[in-house]
């Protein structure tokens, strides 16, 4: 199926530019009035390996990557290994064009550059006749060769943008100017020349194809945001003032970003030995009265796991975010998936005391982050972001509006010592920390160098002043106390203004789809896609996982006949979960699951659907179909 | 004002502060070197000039790690081997805190053994003190990776095959900037240690050998001993690497073959802390972090503000 909006990938080696080049051609649209998102694909290699990015943008609003792709800008691999025929990579320099053409839509666009390409190979290859039957528009050009007239030979991505513009007659100025903004000297008159250069070569084209780009305007100032953004904005906005870490993708990106702004917003940042001190320094940070967070990914979480525990029991605040990756272990560092659900929920030892939220893009990670940090502090316990490698790359546009809010350094339950001084204190002088009354389970905490505040922080079971205390009586008011706060939490969640479940489509609607984290806007795309094509299906993307928001998802899969839950994993946890805390609906569910490390797209949901109300199998893709329990 | 006034607070301080009123008694077996770690830090605190509410003890999982009950100040009883990257945290937080991580052998050069190393290299400004009895004593005597060559208990039964861990080595090597091996049979130069280890400005590694009468009696008490500075038998320069890095050798290999030499071994006055260089670089504010949240005038900087531009 296509799609009128303009679907232009870039593709060549890592290395070659790729993400800078795709982050402007998006900016750029983005300020010409369009929405915009962007979706990302590269190797776990720092050179060469096929990598594109997708840029989709319409006058309309875009949620998710489109279906297939209208435009191919091949600038070939340049970090390509040497051509042998028996190794099971192949050619790589020509990968960027050759394994791009399945998911070319007909009529499509392709240019690639002849510099970098050898023609005599492509003969080779069965682009001609493809081209033919698909109806592909193709046009060699010389970007390199271009890019050398007027600058260097790196320069051959400015190139190939300048020869998309003129393409789908896209006003240059755009480009031009984020040039200047962002180069100066003889490297941005270079670009700026190339660019000019490369527009009239291509409109002296013989042009066949009737692909443009469409025009549109937004009402107010829009900023290009990716999840990772928004995660570490959320936290700064939040009042954190404090990041460690370890480096593992995709996690990393949130990490870097908070590092390097961190400084500036009076907070430190440190790089540590592993994962096990990164969560044990936001604890300790945390514990003397900062507000502070940690993240990883799978393997990385999974060292957290202990500390984990530390922060459910000694009742120290934290924030952990977990960007997952295709696992198991090592998995596909760089592909999406979310296989790390049931981890995240239930990783370390003993009953679970914890939040984690799910956030399904950009405004909602930004939104969910703040969150996080808020009932973290007021609650006393870990709370986990959960996103994905989708969610913490791609790009789309928000209103700057958004952002325009207060800040919320907030400690949440801490006191200052004025309330130290009337709170109840252990006849020793010790504070009474962990109280076991508090209706919401939470008992006010102190901060070490406060006066009067003095108690024991401690992994073991405690009494009220915090020392180890293994009293059947006691053990039982703590764990009683300590769970209490979930339940507190969830009555907190459900009272506050806006939901963090997400509803699409007409309410009334006989079918469901339940989606959690980041295939939520693809789902909803999809489910637009269904009710034009006659179904009557509405959806939920669900991003509260602990504590699970039982009323809402209740009251929805009560109002449908049967649900499809779509997840990108193999084994179903997101509808496992919903059956375990909801203790029903299990002959409802049905699966539709993806595990080939690239994200749905709206197209396969819609085909999963559809098969799915016959109890087929998918025809399309990598898609797996598991029906309802009794089915 | 600051929102923390037992930081700094002038007063006389007396030991007997630092005794629990809710667990006064510990429960370690009698006879063992953990009270004689207990006594001597209650003894030094007075001399260092801080108050239970102005310290913190972050300890591991261990008899070691019980310290945190037994000593009255603001406590982190952690996990097996983290106390380290918490306790410099909450430095790192706020500077102001008398910050002391503690644990066993097991704890600090065993599963924690990666911790101990790179605090030490990036020498915070806190003291460690490792109780070091040769011995897993919490989970019943097996081998630890300070136990001599040869030793045989349940986990080992035929006698360990391994070379202990030289923790003074280790831990000059890793970067710390005082570095003492003192003994529980000997309070007076235990206390001294103490002091000077929490007055250093820098990593101060304390080795604290501590007999387990219950599960290690082959270590014996530890006596008798020979410090290193009284001795007419040693002479080297505690604030030269080279000289230290012979004279722990000796000790550590001397140690092996039952012999205690105890004392100070390297000295480092000059090297600036950690805090001091992330402050130079301009990634640590002078101002405490943890202040700023009990400040009500405080201004916060906004995303909105500094970052959100560079995305238009
Ligand atoms: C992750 C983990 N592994 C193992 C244990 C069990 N454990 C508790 S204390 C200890 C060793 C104690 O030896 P040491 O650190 O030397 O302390 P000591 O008891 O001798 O003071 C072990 C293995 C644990 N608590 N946590
Ligand atoms: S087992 Fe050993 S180390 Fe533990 S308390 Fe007893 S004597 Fe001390
Ligand atoms: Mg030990």
């Amino acid at each position: 199926m296509t799609d009128d909006t303009l679907m232009w990938r870039i593709a060549g080696g890592s290395g070659d530019g790729i993400d800078s080049t795709s982050q402007n051609f998006a900016r750029a649209l983005m300020r010409a009035g369009l929405d915009v998102f962007t979706h990302r694909h590269y190797p776990s290699r720092i050179r060469g390996g096929h990598t594109y990015v997708e840029v989709r943008a319409s006058d309309t609003p875009v949620r998710s990557r489109g279906d297939g792709f209208n435009f191919l800008l091949a600038l070939g691999d340049s970090f390509a290994r040497n051509p042998q025929d028996d190794a099971y990579y192949g050619n790589e320099e020509l990968k960027p064009l050759t394994e791009q053409l399945d998911d070319l839509n007909e009529g499509g666009v392709i240019v690639y550059d002849t510099g970098q390409l050898d023609e005599e190979e492509i003969a080779q290859t069965d682009l001609d006749e493809r081209a033919e039957e698909n109806d592909w528009h193709v046009y060699p050009m010389d970007l390199r060769n271009l890019a050398r007239e007027h600058g260097r030979d790196v320069m051959r991505n400015t190139a190939g943008v300048g020869v998309t513009a003129a393409l789908v007659d896209m006003d240059v100025s755009y480009f031009k100017d984020l040039v200047r903004e962002a180069m100066s000297g003889d490297v941005m008159e270079a670009n700026l020349e190339i660019l000019d250069a490369a527009y009239e070569r291509a409109q002296e084209l013989d042009q066949t194809h009737d692909l443009t780009v469409p025009s549109g305007s937004h009402d107010g100032e829009q900023a290009l945001m990716t999840g990772s953004n928004a995660i570490a904005y959320g936290a700064l906005d939040a009042g954190c003032r404090f990041i460690s870490g370890y480096p593992m993708t995709p996690w990393t990106d949130v990490f870097t970003i908070m590092a390097q702004n961190l400084p500036k917003f009076g907070g430190v940042s440190e790089q540590v030995e592993d994962e096990i001190a990164a969560a044990a320094l936001a604890i300790g940070a945390s514990h003397a009265g900062v507000k502070a967070m940690s993240g990883s990914s799978g393997g990385g979480f999974a060292l957290m796991s202990e500390p984990l525990g530390l922060a459910e029991m000694t009742e120290t605040p934290v924030v952990l975010v977990e960007a997952m990756r295709a696992g198991p272990s090592t998995g596909m560092p760089t592909k999406s998936e979310q296989a790390d659900l049931d981890f995240v929920l239930y990783t370390s030892q003993g009953d679970s005391c914890r939040v984690v939220f799910a956030p399904a893009n950009v405004t909602e990670a930004y939104e969910q982050t703040r969150a996080a940090f808020r009932i973290a502090y007021e609650y006393q316990l870990p709370a986990i972001v959960l996103y994905d490698q989708k969610l913490g790359g791609e790009m789309r546009n928000v209103s700057a509006d958004f952002f325009d809010r207060e800040p919320n350094p907030s400690l949440g339950s801490t006191l200052t010592e004025e309330e130290l001084a009337e709170a109840a204190h252990h006849e020793s002088g010790k504070f009474r920390r962990f109280r076991h009354d508090g209706e919401d389970g939470v008992s006010p905490r102190s901060i070490p160098g406060q006066k009067g505040g003095r108690f024991l922080a401690t992994g073991n079971e405690s009494n009220e002043v915090g020392h180890i205390c293994e009293d059947p009586d006691n053990r039982v008011a703590q764990m009683d106390r300590r769970m209490r706060k979930l339940d507190a939490i969830r009555t907190d969640l459900d009272e506050e203004e806006s939901s963090h479940q997400t509803y699409h489509g007409p309410t009334g609607a006989e079918y469901g789809i339940l989606t959690f984290g980041s295939q939520q806007d693809t789902v909803f795309e999809a489910v637009d896609r269904l009710n034009e094509l006659g179904h009557d299906v509405k959806a939920l993307g669900v991003s509260d996982l602990m504590p699970y928001p039982e009323m809402e998802v209740t009251a929805f899969l009560e109002s449908v006949e049967e649900c499809l839950v779509v997840e990108m994993n193999a084994s179903g946890q997101f509808r496992g979960l919903t059956q375990r805390e909801l203790g029903r609906f299990g002959p409802k569910l049905s699966s539709l699951l993806k595990y080939d490390g690239e994200p749905f797209e709206p197209g396969e949901i819609v085909d999963g659907f559809e098969a799915s109300v016959d109890g087929d199998q998918p025809s399309a893709g990598n898609l797996k179909y598991v029906p309802a329990a009794g089915d | 004002m600051s929102a923390f006034t037992a930081i700094g607070e002038e007063r006389e301080i007396d030991r007997e502060e630092f005794t629990p009123g809710v667990e006064p008694q510990p429960t370690w077996c009698p006879g063992c070197g953990d009270f004689g770690v207990l006594k001597a830090l209650k003894q030094a605190m007075p001399e260092v000039g801080r108050t239970p509410d102005e310290t913190m003890l972050v300890t591991g999982i261990g008899c070691s790690g019980k310290l945190s009950s037994y000593f009255e100040s603001y406590g982190y009883h952690s996990i097996h081997g983290r106390s380290l990257p918490i306790a410099r945290a909450a430095k790192l937080a706020n500077p102001g805190l008398e910050v002391i991580a503690a644990g066993g052998d097991g704890d600090g050069y065993g599963i924690g053994g990666n911790h101990f190393m790179h605090t030490a290299r990036e020498n915070h400004d806190i003291t460690y003190i490792v109780f070091n009895n040769e011995i897993f004593g919490l989970t019943k005597g097996q081998t630890s990776p300070t136990s001599p060559k040869g030793h045989k208990s349940k986990t080992q039964p035929h006698g360990s095959a391994k070379d202990p861990v030289r923790p003074l080595s280790l831990s000059l090597a890793s970067g710390a900037s005082y570095i003492a091996r003192t003994a529980a049979v000997n309070p007076q130069q235990a206390k001294e240690i103490l002091v000077e280890a929490m007055e250093h400005d820098g990593f101060a590694h304390v080795d604290f050998l501590t007999q387990c009468p219950t599960w290690n009696k082959d270590a014996g008490e530890y006596v008798p001993y020979t410090d290193v500075q009284e001795s007419d038998e040693f002479d080297f320069d505690i604030t030269d690497r080279r000289e230290a890095a012979d004279m722990m050798y000796e000790t550590e290999s001397r140690l092996w073959e039952g012999e205690v030499l105890t004392g100070r071994f390297y000295h480092d006055a000059e090297r600036p802390s950690y805090s001091e260089e992330k402050q130079a670089i301009g990634e640590m504010p002078e101002e405490p972090v943890a202040e700023r949240y009990f400040d009500e005038d405080a201004e916060w900087e906004r995303t909105a503000d500094e970052l959100i531009d560079r995305h238009t």
